[in-house]
């Protein structure tokens, strides 16, 4: 049962949370519509995809957020079996479903892009199915951690699935730099963009507002994770009295 | 070593392992994972077997032929170039000097016979007007 050291924690954070969770939510919701404005008003189109360029806005964000959040997930994960934090596994289950969503808007984006630019929906080149495998890792993830909490597991058997799914992480990232694929490679590294500046913009918006967005809904699972095992515990409590 | 340092250093060992084992194996499945052949892989690819050919459209190599409906063209990696035959409706984007993955399969003697044509598209955005001062995209001969 939790101990006291256990219960402060989550109380400081609750504290911490519930004021940042609005911000988080409201602020990257205008950020994010503002890019998305920007980005189909405020910028030219492509020399040869024309309009269709401006899917990046949105395909991009989702694609940086459906990896980031399992590398988030995954630290979480390790969190969680290195200092039994039950904080670290309330967040890595409250980030499974943004990141599953993510995912599918990316997946789903990019087959709407594809269709003009490549002229097909769907291919099974190796950048489309590792995405497709990582959205079908964030649902199994998602059954794992529900069938665990079920069954009053301690949440170890999800965090190490965590752990395990990072492996599609570098499939993603590599596979159009080391294998022939459909999928072009990275027009932004770290370094360099070769997205001309005047149609690059707006991605400041939309992936800082998604990224807030993201946040904020995983505090605001998290938080109602946390009241859901607080009520819990006093049933139990009511039960035994 | 306390079991919380223990049980860090096994986490992060897994994680090295992972990711390691993953890059290994993507190195040496990047034949088997490849999506498509490039011309200078040409020589070992199967002959009248589905596969697909990729690289770019070679500058000036689009023909039409007298049926109208039939193209000819040449796909090169640098290396190497493979003609092409396609009969159909090309995507929007495909254009001399620019990336083309066509499926369809080898025959004998070296050629390639399409039967679908996608276009590649390159990390490279940018309006118009950059592109026309850049490079001048050809449009595929009418």
């Amino acid at each position: 049962m939790p101990s006291i050291h256990a219960l402060a924690n989550p109380r400081r954070f609750l504290s911490i949370a519930r004021p940042l969770t609005p911000l988080l939510v409201w602020g990257g919701l205008a950020l994010f519509l503002f890019g998305c404005w920007a980005g189909l008003t405020r910028t030219p189109a492509d020399y040869l995809q024309g309009e269709s360029v401006r899917i990046l806005y949105v395909h991009v964000p989702a694609a940086w957020l459906g990896m980031g959040g399992w590398s988030s997930l995954a630290i979480a994960s390790i969190v969680y079996l290195v200092w039994r934090h039950p904080l670290a596994a309330v967040a890595a289950r409250a980030i499974a479903l943004p990141g599953a969503v993510f995912a599918g808007i990316c997946l789903a984006t990019g087959s709407i892009w594809g269709r003009p630019t490549w002229g097909t929906w769907w291919q099974w080149d190796g950048r489309l199915t590792s995405m497709l495998l990582l959205f079908f890792v964030y649902l199994a993830y998602l059954a794992l951690a529900r069938a665990d909490a079920e069954r009053d597991g301690d949440g170890r058997i999800p965090a190490l699935f965590g752990i395990a799914g990072t492996a599609l992480l570098p499939v993603i990232r590599y596979s159009v730099l080391w294998w022939y694929t459909l999928h072009q490679g990275p027009s932004i590294t770290l370094t360099k963009s070769t997205i001309d500046p005047s149609i690059l913009w707006p991605l400041g918006f939309t992936a800082g507002g998604a990224s807030l967005l993201f946040g904020g809904i995983v505090l605001m699972r998290m938080r109602a994770d946390l009241a859901r095992i607080k009520a819990e515990a006093r049933m139990r409590r009511r039960a035994a009295a | 070593m306390s079991p919380k340092r223990q049980r860090m250093t096994l986490a992060l060992l897994a994680v090295v392992a992972i990711v390691g084992a993953v890059l290994l194996a993507m190195s040496a499945l990047s034949d088997e994972a490849a999506f498509f052949y490039a011309p200078a892989d040409a020589a070992s690819a199967p002959v009248d077997k589905p596969v697909r050919l990729g690289g770019m459209v070679a500058p000036g190599s689009v023909k039409r032929m007298a049926d109208g409906v039939t193209i000819a063209f040449t796909v090169t990696d640098g290396k190497a170039t493979v003609p092409v035959r396609f009969s159909g409706i090309v995507p929007d984007l495909f254009r001399e000097n620019s990336g083309v993955v066509a499926e369809g399969k080898f025959v004998a003697g070296g050629g390639f016979v399409a039967d679908n044509l996608l276009a590649k598209h390159d990390e490279r955005y940018m309006p118009p007007q950059v592109a026309g001062k850049m490079h001048k995209s050809e449009s595929i001969a009418q």
